[in-house]
């Protein structure tokens, strides 16, 4: 009898994540504008409403002691961001015109050639490169470290940036978004307050932007809370990645498909992986694989930990060492799992925290700028004399029909779900969507819940290398390498239902990168305990996808990366 | 040649065994030597040692507080003409070394597991670097670090000479009022030169009582590692890892641990390392010096019966 | 009352702490943050303060520019002012120097009372304020991990290998405090946001002296030794025995 995640809800709701203000009005924090989420659409926002504060000062002054405030949960700007990245750079472009050439920003060079490697377990044989991933006059970046430029020039402009700080609820008034509150510090582990608690607080804004990244805690309550949601349910991939220092430069860009993912279609394994250089001396590897998958014993991290061994990938990392690991999940439901608005009173949605991804390409970070930039002139036509605030924010939406996200997402819009029916048939149907533009094949193709997906087992993991500490690693050690270092006396972050059949205990033990579920003792009616180790987590997001739930744990928990 | 002083701490009449480790050590580096005891009606230790000792005898410097004693000192090297100084790691050395180093205007080296007279050695970085220090002043200061050197009693003719006593005022503003009784308890970890670890192969908390067991013979104390912590089986304060204390004691007895790197990062400084674990694959077997592949319980019970019948 | 705080910046321990092979000294290019340790003095520093109902908490540094960033946490915790001593002479500063900057600057703020963390996380060195103190000719404390002020003078609970000693001072007066003192407060959202406008100053190195020591060769840790592993067969007990003995520990 095979079982779905998704019969196991999580003991969450909505509710959890949406309140009205308590705090008393005068202690209250006030702040002109409040973006949550330090990454590259909340910062774009930030740097754009800056550069308009710059030029309206009159303007701006309406907006009080705190014009614009960021929350980040991550230790610093950049601590929680990871992908891949070769960068688009024309949303880095349109947010600094006439301020920043592209030689001024932090990327590590220019894309100078590429390949698309299909490979067996023995060999790599290349094939043409889908028009959909040429990367031409893209570049290189490690997103960590650019977020942690673009929240530098956010500051010049002005913006507050408060690092360690979760924002744990939506504030929501008169059916309106007021702000948002920020998570308690210093509680323990079962959620007494410690000697230095310090309680959360009410921030109120007038206008806020959520740009929390996949799985956004606040975003995925205001989805259900003002009927956000699109016609067809997201669905992500989990991308597990390292960053190694290596002996020989790589000069090209490389993807590669196949091996070690199986393409038979009852196992739903869609992904590849990526192999970037960063500069001459370092290099940047991973594996991305859609969590629609069904085999509870497919592990994301221990699939990229194989790769490795693949003669024609060994050799790129010979000599080098692995100083980075990191894992998230990205959304994969690209256009037809848009949510219906991106706007609600008080509220602007922007990022990946929306979805804003396009999966053949790989690209999302340059649509998370836009959607920042595009967002932040909404909100400042709030400030307007006379307008409607419901006005200028719907006309965000309006924006966001109208620019290059929307036109390139709607071409490629069915490409994901095709690969649903296996490498073959899907990588047929991919070719003819590129050929025709998305016009063939016609239609929207409908996504299904990666939590919906009932699970097979196989013996997987009887395959999964041996860790040696020197190019195969243990998630413990990943999980080191990510920085990692949460206090462990604190509340659990992670919900789930704690008593699941074994299926799905082993589901998520091998599923979750860094270790944070463990089968433990069998109940006697068919169910075992899951043994949890939250202070583990690196906030990937795949628990989410995959009949669990993520919230934030205390600010400034997680990982710490620099370099992904 | 060198000539080198060495602080000589002492308690409850005698000298302590880390300060006899670096006299050995001045004796070994060739050159004149001498200790210096400082105190109240502290002649006699100074006789039981059996080298040239220096002692400086005042009633104001009964209690073990480090400013006078910075006073005592730096006339000894002004007078005597010393150029090398060294201590061995304590609480009040530290005070006095760095008090010292800022009255004469020396270097100050600290962390030191050798010396030759005029390069020390110092590991850092959680000892994964070992790094060759120098001075580049007339006199030398250097603290060894605790647990480097052996004490050896020095066996030489006992020469005891009075050192001058001459007080700044604000070295003798700090006052004792009430001076630390010994330790009622085992040492805390951080300070223990042994500790008994228990990780999650003890099976439940109830067998911790084994961990205490074997820490009591060895005169050590006890820590955790996260998992059994966050399991509830032991406070926090008694682990040990990168979330937890970090470690460095002469040895280190791991029961049931898997040694993962958040745990190794916590107790990789320790000199040995044993470990007794049933998983032959364990990684704490990778960097123990002592591996055990075995049944703790079978084995730890036996264990401790036979260091305590060796104490006694 | 004025208590002034020492704090150290040190590379954030994510950046990975490394050793920059052209200086042979501790890589400080990357993120500082507040050495873990000092926020114990400075949380001790807030908490005197708030008792007495008056007084300036101001924490003192010496370190890069970007150091200011880091000194920023304790203005958020609730410090008052943050006064940096920056200058490319004291690059690498070894104890000897770092102590003459700070005393220069502290004589300068003329504190009631001057705290220290008990050790810098990055270069394990566990004495500094002795230093600071002989060239101030200060009384000093260390260790302390109870204190009450008043009246001009102060009582410390000083931890020692032995106890507890029980010490009094008159102030001016130095007290470096241990890791069991207090519990650091995270610092407010308000405090955050109010630390930028807080005073911070730059100064020079009033006196530089120069280092008292070098590094002279770096050298990987020695090998461990023979590693011995082997299975229970009933003897392990006695074989571990045997092993300690040979090692002199029991």
């Amino acid at each position: 009898m095979s079982i779905r995640p998704s019969e196991f809800p999580p003991p969450w709701s909505t509710s959890d994540a949406i309140a009205p203000p308590t705090d008393p009005v005068d202690e209250r924090i006030e702040v002109g504008f409040l973006i949550v989420g330090a990454g590259p659409a909340g910062l774009a926002a930030a740097i754009r409403l800056g550069q308009l504060m710059e030029e309206d000062p009159a303007t701006a002054e309406r907006l009080g002691e705190v014009p614009v405030a960021v929350l980040e949960k991550g230790k610093a700007p950049g601590a929680h961001l990871l992908s891949g990245a070769v960068v688009n750079p024309r949303g880095l472009q349109r947010l600094f015109k006439g301020r920043k050439r592209i030689d001024e920003m932090p990327f590590y060079g220019e894309v100078h050639g590429e390949s698309v490697l299909f490979l067996t377990k023995h060999r790599a044989v290349r094939i043409p490169t889908p028009p959909t991933m040429i990367n031409h006059r893209n570049y290189v970046a490690s997103l960590s470290r650019l977020g942690r430029w673009l929240a530098e020039e956010a500051e010049e402009l002005g913006v507050t940036i408060l690092p360690e700080t979760s924002g744990e609820r939506l504030l929501v008034d008169g059916g309106r978004v007021v702000g948002v509150r920020t998570g308690d510090r210093g509680r323990g582990r079962r959620g007494e307050e410690l000697g230095n608690f310090e309680p959360g607080s009410d921030i109120a804004a007038r206008v806020t932007i959520l740009a929390e990244g996949t799985q956004g805690h606040l975003t995925g309550a205001a989805f259900e809370r003002f009927g956000l949601r699109g016609e067809n349910p997201q669905v992500w991939a989990l991308g597990v990645k390292e960053v190694w220092k290596v002996a020989k430069p790589l000069d090209h860009v490389i993807h590669t498909m196949g091996w070690p993912l199986r393409p038979a279609k009852k196992f739903r394994e869609f992904g590849g992986s990526f192999i970037y250089p960063m500069g001459d001396d370092m290099v940047t590897i991973g594996m991305v694989v859609g969590l629609d998958y069904r085999d509870t014993e497919l592990s994301v991290h221990d699939l990229l930990q194989e790769l490795k061994t693949h003669p024609r990938v060994k050799r790129i990392l010979d000599g080098g060492e692995r100083v980075q690991w990191g894992a998230k999940t990205i959304p994969e439901g690209g256009f037809v799992a848009l949510p219906s608005r991106f706007h609600a009173p008080g509220l602007l949605l922007c990022g990946d925290g929306v979805g804003l991804v396009n999966v053949p390409a790989l690209k999302g970070i340059h649509y998370a700028v836009e959607s920042g930039r595009l967002a932040a002139e909404a909100a400042w036509r709030t400030l307007a004399r006379g307008a409607s605030m419901r006005l200028a924010l719907a006309s965000y939406d309006g924006s966001l029909r109208e620019s290059f996200i929307w036109r390139d997402l709607r071409e490629v819009r069915n490409m994901r779900q095709a690969f649903g029916r296996g490498f073959y048939v899907g990588g047929a149907l991919a070719g003819a969507m590129t050929a025709s533009k998305g016009r063939f094949p016609p239609g929207d193709a409908p996504t299904e819940r990666d939590a919906d997906q009932s699970l097979i087992s196989t013996d997987r993991a009887g395959s999964y290398p041996a860790a040696d500490g020197k190019l195969v690693f243990d998630k413990l050690s990943s999980v080191f390498a990510s920085g990692n270092r949460t206090r462990d006396d604190q509340p659990n972050h992670i919900r789930i239902q704690e008593k699941v059949p074994r299926e799905l205990a082993e589901l998520w033990a091998h599923m979750c990168p860094a270790q944070v579920y463990e089968v433990g003792e069998a109940d006697g009616d068919g169910t075992v305990t899951v043994k949890l180790a939250p202070s583990n987590c690196v906030q990937c997001g795949a628990i989410t996808a995959k009949g669990g739930r993520l919230t934030p744990p205390e600010g400034g928990s997680g990982p710490e990366y620099t370099v992904t | 040649m060198a000539k080198t002083l060495v602080f000589l701490e002492h308690h409850d009449g005698a000298v302590q065994k880390g300060s006899l480790g670096v006299l050995a050590k001045a004796s070994q580096i060739g050159g004149e030597f001498a200790g210096a005891i400082i105190g109240a009606d502290v002649r006699a230790v100074g006789e039981s040692v059996g080298a040239s000792v220096w002692v400086a005898e005042d009633a104001r410097l009964a209690a073990p507080l480090p400013q006078p004693r910075v006073d005592v000192l730096a006339k000894l090297v002004r007078d005597e003409g010393y150029d090398t100084v060294l201590f061995a790691q304590s609480v009040l050395a530290a005070d006095i070394a760095a008090g010292l180093a800022a009255r004469l205007g020396s270097g100050l080296n600290w962390g030191l597991v050798d010396f030759d007279g005029e390069t020390g050695r110092a590991p850092a970085l959680q000892d994964t670097v070992v790094v060759d220090v120098g001075w580049s002043t007339p006199v030398r200061i250097g603290i060894f670090r605790a647990g480097a050197l052996d004490a050896e009693a020095l066996s030489g003719v006992s020469d005891v000479r009075d050192a001058g006593v001459e007080l700044e005022d604000f070295s003798t503003a700090a006052e004792m009022v009430e001076q630390a009784h010994a330790e009622q308890q085992g040492p805390s970890i951080e300070d223990a030169e042994i500790i008994v670890a228990g990780g999650r192969g003890l099976g439940e908390p109830e067998k911790f009582a084994l961990a205490e067991d074997l820490a009591r013979a060895l005169g050590g104390a006890v820590a955790a590692t996260r998992a059994v912590v966050d399991a509830g089986w032991y406070p926090y304060s008694a682990q040990v890892g990168q979330t937890g204390k970090t470690v460095s004691p002469k040895l280190y007895v791991a029961l049931g641990i898997s040694g993962a790197i958040q745990h190794k990062v916590g107790m990789q400084g320790s000199s040995v390392i044993v470990a007794i674990n049933k998983d032959p694959n364990a990684p704490i077997f990778e960097y123990a010096d002592l591996g055990v592949v075995g049944d703790l319980h079978e084995i730890v019970p036996k264990l401790t019966e036979l260091v305590r019948s060796r104490k006694s | 009352m004025k208590i002034a705080v020492c704090v150290k910046a040190v590379p954030d321990a994510a950046a990975g702490r490394r050793i920059d092979p052209a200086t042979m000294r501790l890589d400080r290019s990357g993120e500082l943050a507040i050495s873990d340790f000092d926020t114990y003095a400075v949380e001790e520093g807030l908490k005197l303060k708030e008792a007495a109902g008056e007084g300036e908490v101001v924490v003192v540094s010496m370190g890069p520019e970007k150091a200011m960033d880091a000194l920023r946490k304790a203005l958020a915790m609730g410090a008052d002012r943050a006064v940096l001593i920056t200058d490319s002479a004291l690059e690498n500063s070894d104890v000897l120097e770092t102590a003459v900057a700070l005393a220069g600057a502290l004589q300068k703020e003329g504190a009631d009372l001057v705290l220290f963390g008990q050790q810098s996380a990055d270069g394990g060195g566990a004495c500094l304020w002795a230093a600071v103190a002989e060239k101030l000719r200060y009384p000093v404390v260390s260790q302390v991990s109870e204190l009450t002020v008043g009246d001009g003078s102060l009582t410390g609970k000083r931890q020692t290998e032995f106890g507890y000693d029980t010490i009094r001072a008159p102030m001016p007066a130095i007290v470096a405090v241990s890791d069991a003192i207090n519990t650091p407060r995270y610092p407010s959202l308000k405090g955050i946001m109010g630390a930028k406008k807080k005073p911070q100053e730059t100064l020079g190195a009033s006196e530089a002296a120069g280092p008292g020591t070098t590094v002279v060769a770096l050298n990987p840790p020695p090998p461990r030794g023979e590693a011995q592993k082997f299975e229970d067969d009933g003897s392990a007990a006695d074989r571990i025995v045997e092993f300690l003995a040979e090692k002199r520990l029991v």
